[in-house]
């Protein structure tokens, strides 16, 4: 098997089945005062300050969540409700993943005024964008900080920055969950208020994820109940998760360069054999995250050809994985040509990726060009 | 004093001598699908199906669902047994009635005395229960023309029967007194309707799928499954046959004129579904082609998709408009499924410019320009069998 699908979702490594196991055998719930109960606390609070060093938080600003997507429905309905009676701008992306732009567009329909910045003509983001697009009136900025179907970058850092010095009173949110584990990602070098993270994506398990707030910012609870996460998102803790995405971020966070130039090269060697076929292109800038690379195969169907080399073994997504076969709109967004766009191929890499696999991907696709009916 | 499920056919009172057959494929239809929810017994008389459970563990909600989607039943209804008296229809009915009056303001009574011993007449039976519920329930008035809920009572050989709550069934003739088909089915919103619609009219309906992998996927593929467990809610348990596809479809690309594409694939699918049909001692093929939907659907199209058939194909819906279509797909539960957003084998060759006006002549022509036989004979013999039910 060729799994070229971590975008999606990633394999559990051995360090992060090994916690779970661990967790589930630890059964305590950690709101009871015995013993099993405080054991099970700590094994939650260990994860939790790994966590938080690797994003440079402190402990007590990571927040567990059931998933990236919770965490950011969190933010920013909650930013809607604390601030949003006399602020009613929303600046954000248009390439934002679902759990960010469904959410925008509600409160667009409740009557905020929404700013989705597009990216240029090379399809890249201007800080300056963004920048120019908050105001007085402005009470949330989310964005990105890596595309999950072009790898595209956003210089999230220069723009929060920039805002926090005009507004500081402006929310600041960013989507990190193909940057994390992956790019250094420094709550304070990006200057958010917010960060999503999710534990499935850097080989953790589905079902957990999390959310920093700095210390001293202030939006509404989202879950009530018997106040666990000191209050703010009640419901007992899934501690065999958390320990396992504890595990998952002990694992990765000492190798992040490391993996970046591995994979670095990987792409570089991917993206140079697309190019090599006649009808290959490569949607995914060379600034991007080299983790995610964009391609199309001109003349053929994404889903076809996707399963033409699941027949291979080889597993790619189309698109996006959430969306399930509906167009994506985002591809336009970055300026994909109209014809290519029922053709793309996300291949999502990670460090136990091999030239080797890459090598098989081509020739796979070779075969698919030469023997898969063409669009008419 | 018990509770009852009544089951009033429709068609099958007009029929004549042969009414009991209809009557007992109904009666096993019943009993097949209300298995798994309690014992019941099923029993008929009068032209009336008593549908009465046994113990307590009988699921009486679920039963009337699952009685809705019986094909042969035009109404049927809660009712109420009571001892064959006076005194007992006036008390042991109020609770039953204060169900069937909720939301409502006017009702009637009426009586039927099969019994004609009961010492009451009908008038009088009415008289005594209208004044019964007037006194137990103010909210409520008498109105004889247009009343909101009609309060039936049956003084029959051993019990007098209470009803007043009527529920519409799935009407049409039981399925298995109209003989046997085969349903194309692709995955899209026509087919499932065109399947349930041949069903109500008495047929035991098989499907079959065209799949082309690598061009669809399992999961259009676990799609069609779910509309075939979605029509077995009415058909009963289905065959379903899965053809492979793709070797048929890659040659029709490479070796017929692009404008014809369609046709001749229509014409393919045609020929396997009746090899299987024959197989499988099916009458019929059906489909949910609807007339100038699409460049295949029209009756020029037509002309040259039937010129491959050698038994009749039944189009249930061909007169019907896409938003008639989809209305029944959504009353049955199919719509939600259907419009999942996988390919199917039909949009992924489609022509660019399909002949709306094909030339049975131009098509033969172009289709015996290479020997399909073979493909067809492997596509058969490779076709996957499974048998869908809804209710195990």
């Amino acid at each position: 098997m060729i799994y070229f699908d971590n975008a999606a979702t990633t394999k559990p490594c051995r360090e992060s089945v090994e916690a779970v196991v661990r967790g589930l055998e630890c059964f305590g719930n950690p709101s009871s005062l015995h013993g099993l109960g405080l054991a099970a606390e700590q094994e939650r609070e260990k994860a939790r300050a790994v966590i938080a060093a690797s994003v440079g938080a402190a402990p007590e600003e990571i927040f567990f969540t059931s998933c990236a997507t919770e965490s950011s429905n969190t933010v920013i309905f909650g930013a809607a409700r604390s601030e949003g009676k006399r602020k009613k701008r929303i600046v954000t992306t248009s390439v934002e993943h679902p759990s960010v732009a469904v959410c925008c567009n509600k409160l667009e329909e409740e009557g905020f005024e929404v700013v989705r910045i597009r990216p240029r003509e090379d399809g890249s983001f201007d800080a300056a964008d963004i920048i120019s697009a908050v105001d007085g009136n402005t009470c949330l900025v989310t964005c990105m900080l890596v595309n999950n179907e072009t790898g595209c970058i956003l210089p999230v850092g220069r723009a929060f920055t920039a805002i926090k010095k005009k507004f500081p009173r402006v929310m600041t949110h960013c989507d990190c969950v193909q940057a994390y584990m992956k790019l250094p990602v420094s709550v304070k070098k990006l200057s958010a208020d917010f960060i999503s993270l999710s534990a499935h994506k850097i080989h953790g398990p589905k079902g957990i994820g999390a959310l920093y707030i700095r210390r001293g910012v202030h939006i509404p609870e989202f879950i009530l109940g018997g106040g666990q996460e000191r209050g703010f998102r009640s419901g007992t803790e899934s501690v065999p998760l958390i320990m396992g995405f504890g595990a998952a971020c002990e694992r990765l966070s000492g190798s992040i360069q490391e993996r970046f130039d591995r994979v670095s090269k990987l792409r570089d060697i991917l993206t140079e054999k697309c190019r090599s076929l006649e009808g290959v292109f490569v949607n995914s800038r060379e600034d991007a995250s080299p983790y995610v690379v964009s391609i199309a195969v001109e003349g053929l169907k994404s889903e076809p050809l996707l399963h033409f080399l699941e027949q291979r073994e080889i597993y790619v997504s189309s698109g996006s994985a959430c969306s399930k076969g509906k167009k994506s709109s985002v591809i336009a967004e970055f300026h994909v040509p109209e014809r290519l766009r029922d053709s793309v191929l996300r291949i999502s890499l990670c460090a136990d990726n091999t030239e080797e696999e890459t090598d098989q991907l081509i020739r796979a696709i070779a075969q698919a060009q030469s023997s898969l009916a063409r669009i008419r | 004093m018990k509770e009852y499920i009544l089951c009033k056919y429709g068609e099958i009172a007009l029929k004549g001598l042969n009414k009991s057959s209809f009557e007992s494929v109904l009666t096993k239809n019943i009993k097949r699908r209300l298995s798994g929810i309690g014992n019941f017994s099923v029993t008929r008389a009068q032209s009336t199906i008593y549908v009465e459970p046994l113990d307590d563990s009988c699921d009486m909600d679920e039963a009337v669902e699952r009685l809705k989607k019986v094909f042969g039943i035009a109404k049927l209804t809660k009712a109420l047994e009571v001892e064959k008296s006076m005194e007992a229809i006036l008390c042991d009915s109020m609770d039953y009635l204060a169900e069937a009056f909720e939301g409502y303001s006017t009702f009637k009574v009426n009586a039927k005395r099969a019994d004609k011993k009961f010492p009451f007449k009908s008038p009088e039976i009415c008289a005594e229960l209208g004044h019964k519920i007037l006194e137990q329930f103010p909210g409520m008035r008498v109105d004889v023309h247009e009343p909101d809920v009609t309060v039936t009572v049956e003084i029959r050989e051993r019990h007098a029967f209470i009803n007043a709550l009527k529920i519409d069934g799935a009407g049409g003739i039981p399925v298995g007194t109209g003989g046997r088909g085969l349903l194309l089915l692709s995955g899209g919103i026509d087919s499932p309707v065109a399947g349930y619609m041949i069903a109500k009219r008495g047929v035991v309906v098989q499907a079959v799928h065209f799949e082309a992998p690598p061009y669809t996927s399992e999961r259009a593929r676990l799609k069609v499954e779910k509309l075939v467990s979605e029509i077995a809610e009415y058909c009963g348990d289905v065959v379903f046959h899965c053809v492979p596809f793709t070797r048929i479809q890659e040659c029709i690309r490479d070796k017929c004129p692009e404008e014809l594409f369609t046709i001749i694939m229509r014409r393919l699918m045609f020929e396997i579904a009746q090899r299987i049909a024959d197989k499988e001692d099916l009458a019929c093929v059906i489909t949910g082609e609807s007339l100038g939907q699409v460049a295949s659907q029209t009756m020029y199209a037509m002309v040259c998709t039937d010129a491959a058939c050698r038994m009749p194909v039944l189009r249930p819906c061909i007169g019907m408009d896409k938003a008639e279509i989809v209305e029944i797909s959504r009353k049955i539960g199919t719509f939600e499924t259907s419009i999942e957003p996988y390919e199917d084998c039909c949009t992924v060759f489609t022509p660019k410019h399909p002949k709306t006006r094909p030339v049975l002549d131009d098509v033969v022509k172009a289709q015996d320009s290479f020997d399909f036989e073979p493909l067809i004979a492997e596509a058969v013999e490779n076709t996957e069998v499974k048998v869908i039910k809804k209710f195990v």
